[in-house]
């Protein structure tokens, strides 16, 4: 696999990665997102409503939390989980955890790391989660790794030291055992800086993991809440800058749009798309505009409709969503709100996707207040359209030098 | 309206259907409805998409099944949305987008079945809306009304619902009554160029009241009090006129609960054999696959159930043997499609061990997986059971199908086994 960037500026990498996959013909552009998953399929979605959204990314996310309990399965399988979950042609990247759901801290060992499953904890030896691998067949996946340092509030330089220490320990134990696995030799290890927010620490993980022969880097830990941002995003910055220019560079639990600009300017080239997910499951439509060149009433009826919900829409709201208990943002609407009930417009005025070509907002206002399946089955379509769309207008403003403006209109929406 | 002169004028309804073939043993019927959104074959399963939505599943997915006609309940959509929104959203198929058929049932069931304080009298079902407690009088003109609104292409009379496990007096009343209420009904239509109304055939298990509701359908004229202005005098006295009454097709309603299946398929067959031939026999709340082939072979021609897709978002998966528990641990390393011969995406993408993976994790794929396939499963089933009738091969095919799914025929339950006998279709 080869990264080819057509273009760097301000920090931010435009590119392709070439050569991918089994056959080694396929081609991921950077900066981009991977397809979220849960259990190998996208929420709410089967093959025939995924195939209705249109620039759904070449690879997805697979997350070993939900499947390091089907490992016999897949073992006995023998042909890989791309073809098992009925994505044969689909790019993989395993994931340790899921982004949504946090695991619990304290049971990173010296030996061992752990992910909780449907059926409880599965506890990983260097051995155990190499074996889960070759049963998986995944392109890409990342190394077993200590991303605990970053879990609690303010990590010790301790704790911090140990995460690094730990991970290049899995990660030199994972790249002998890969050289001696016949099923693993065309996938390609992703190698994990940690090291809390301890810069130090940082700078140490990124070089001794950048002298490993790995495929790419993921940056770990870097999520969190907004007091915290400024440091964190100095910390990436300079995390960044330790690493090969010519390695792709992932990000995990960083989803939101503006988070991912602010990534994206420090070198960051392939996210997680968890968000729109989250949107979804609080009964929510990604409105916001990312159409920096546009005729300006147009965007601000594509928001919401008028002038004045512009205001209201900076306003932060507290929703009980299932298992994910985040606030709403502003980039998004309350389907579930009573002024939808006889609005007989598209989520987003211009949208191409299937349920915004298909239905209105007061179908799908119904179908919440009526607890219906369907429900979850259109926003996610919709929402993964609109995220998707989103990231390929970054790639054009990158391309065109506009990235000031879409940025721009990203910050004036951010509440 | 008829011309004053007249004693009697003739009101007939549309002939919606079509007979294509009819087997030379028993009663079984294939044939085509036309309807105001298109065509549809018979004998045919209708999925229920009871609150404007097939449950998970798109409408684009829906149409790719092959579904030309299926479900909407105006009990549901009564309360929510309401008519006036739905008629606002250019009826159910625009508010629901739609393309194809649609049938509503008339909220009776409902009434009875799902809430508890509802009162019965004359005028309608009185009820408490479970959503905000607000007092509501559903009355077979009501019916009518939001019936109006959605818009439906066959559209269900307002009908007094009974138990099939209730006997005595308050059998003969519901029965008597639906009578009245059909023909309130029928006065209350505003649309019947558009929406086609069903009546529905009463009785319970009592064979003579049954027989009785037959004959008030089937007499030559019915008496319906009408006003005709052109002879009103000064005293306003109504003028009474006969009008034949006529309705497009008939439901064989108030069975599909808690009886035997004994006493069911005896009352399926008497009416069958009461109905006019050439008018569509609709059986409610009938869906298992062994009640379809059976009563395709009595006579009947439409089918609504729940059943395929409640059981689906339940981890089940129907098949020509019966059905598969894909949660259980059997199927954790069965790398089968759930039936191989099934041509509907999921059993062409996959694997059982793959469902029973996703159906005990959080995500709602599962379900809609397992939806496509029940509702596949269904329509193939019809599909082939309309292609025997229509190749004179339906008693071969009733001797496979019961083979397939018993093991051997003679293992058939006895009530099918009678019911076929007597429409002279033997097992062994």
């Amino acid at each position: 696999m080869k990264l080819s960037l057509t273009k760097v500026v301000n920090g931010c990498r435009l590119g392709k990665i070439k050569n991918l996959g089994k056959t080694g013909d396929r081609t991921m552009d950077v900066p981009g997102c991977l397809l979220y998953t849960k259990t190998g399929s996208a929420p709410h979605l089967t093959p025939h409503t995924l195939h209705n959204i249109h620039k759904v990314p070449a690879m997805a996310q697979l997350t070993l939390s939900s499947l390091a309990e089907h490992h016999e399965v897949l073992a006995e399988y023998k042909e890989g989980v791309g073809k098992f979950i009925g994505m044969p042609e689909s790019l993989l990247y395993c994931s340790l955890h899921d982004p949504v759901s946090p695991c619990p801290a304290g049971y990173v060992t010296n030996k061992s790391v752990s992910v909780w499953g449907v059926g409880g904890r599965v506890e990983m030896t260097v051995s155990k989660f190499m074996a889960i691998q070759q049963a998986l067949q995944p392109d890409w996946f990342q190394c077993l790794s200590d991303g605990e340092a970053s879990c609690a509030e303010a990590t010790s330089i301790k704790r911090a030291r140990k995460s690094v220490d730990r991970s290049l320990l899995f990660l030199d134990n994972c790249l002998r055992l890969q050289e001696e696995s016949e099923a693993l030799q065309r996938s390609t290890i992703i190698g994990v800086i940690e090291g809390g927010d301890v810069m130090e620490e940082r700078l140490r993980s990124a070089r001794e993991t950048a002298k490993r022969p790995v495929g790419g880097f993921l940056l770990d830990g870097f999520q969190g809440d907004p007091m915290t941002l400024e440091t964190r995003l100095h910390l990436l910055s300079s995390v960044t800058a330790e690493l090969p220019e010519d390695k792709p560079r992932l990000i995990c639990s960083v989803s939101r749009p503006d988070e991912v600009l602010e990534c994206i300017e420090r070198g960051v080239d392939l996210f997680e798309s968890f968000f729109p997910y989250q949107v979804t499951e609080r009964g929510c439509a990604l409105t916001f505009s990312f159409d920096y060149q546009p005729n300006p009433e147009e965007t601000l009826l594509q928001q919401n409709g008028t002038q004045e919900e512009i205001k209201y829409v900076h306003q932060t709201k507290k929703i009980k969503t299932t298992g994910c208990n985040q606030e709403m943002t502003s980039f998004e609407i309350n389907l579930k709100e009573k002024k939808y009930q006889g609005d007989f417009e598209p989520l987003v005025r211009g949208c191409s996707c299937y349920c915004c070509q298909n239905h209105t907002r007061a179908y799908i206002h119904h179908l919440l207040v009526t607890n219906e399946l369907l429900a979850g089955v259109l926003l996610m379509m919709h929402n993964f359209e609109h995220y998707f769309g989103f990231f390929h207008s970054i790639r054009e403003a990158l391309k065109n030098d506009r990235l000031a403006q879409l940025k721009e209109l990203i910050r004036r929406q951010a509440s | 309206m008829a011309a004053a002169a007249s004693p009697s004028s003739m009101e007939s309804a549309p002939r919606i259907m079509r007979l294509v073939a009819e087997c030379s043993r028993s009663r079984a019927r294939a044939g085509e409805l036309r309807l105001p959104h298109g065509p549809v074959a018979t004998p045919v399963f209708m999925p229920v998409g009871t609150q404007a939505t097939m449950k998970g599943i798109t409408a684009e997915q829906l149409d790719a099944l092959g579904c030309r006609i299926c479900l909407g309940n105006t009990y549901h959509l009564g309360l929510r949305p309401g008519p006036e929104l739905i008629q606002k959203a250019h009826g159910l198929h625009g508010f629901m987008n739609w393309p194809h058929n649609l049938l509503t049932d008339s909220g009776g069931f409902q009434m009875v079945s799902l809430v508890s304080l509802s009162e019965v009298t004359e005028e309608g079902v009185r009820f408490r809306s479970p959503y905000d407690g607000e007092e509501t009088l559903l009355s077979p003109e009501r019916s009518v009304e939001i019936q109006n609104a959605l818009g439906s292409d066959i559209i269900m009379q307002l009908d007094d619902v009974v138990s099939s496990t209730v006997t005595g007096p308050r059998v003969e009343e519901a029965m008597f009554r639906s009578i009245r209420w059909l023909d309130r009904c029928i006065a209350a239509h505003r649309r019947p160029d558009q929406q086609n109304l069903f009546a529905i055939i009463q009785g319970g298990l009592d064979a003579h009241l049954r027989a009785t509701c037959l004959e008030a359908w089937l007499a030559k004229w019915c008496h319906v009090r009408t006003r005709d202005p052109r002879q009103q005098t000064p005293g306003h006295r109504e003028a009474e006129q006969m009008t034949k009454r006529d309705v497009p097709g008939f439901a064989i309603g108030g069975l599909s609960g808690g009886e035997s299946k004994n006493q069911f398929w005896r009352m399926v067959a008497l009416s069958t054999a009461r109905l006019p031939r050439d008018k569509p026999r609709y059986l409610m709340g009938v869906g298992y696959a062994t009640d379809l082939v059976v009563c395709v072979a009595l006579g009947c021609d439409m089918f609504d159930c729940v059943f395929p897709t409640r059981t689906a978002r339940f981890g089940s998966a129907l098949v020509p043997t019966g059905n598969l528990q894909l949660k259980k641990k059997q199927y954790e390393k069965d790398f089968r499609p759930i039936d191989p011969e099934c041509a509907c995406p999921t059993c062409q993408t996959h694997s059982r061990a793959f469902l029973h993976a996703l159906l005990h994790s959080d995500n709602t794929a599962a379900l809609h997986h397992l939806t496509v396939h029940n509702i596949a499963y269904q329509l193939q089933l019809m599909s082939a059971v309309r292609a025997s009738i229509v190749e004179k091969r339906f008693p071969d095919f009733v001797r496979h199908f019961m083979g397939t799914m018993y093991g051997d025929p003679t293992l058939c339950p006895t009530w099918a086994t009678e019911a076929l006998a007597s429409v002279g279709i033997t097992l062994a």
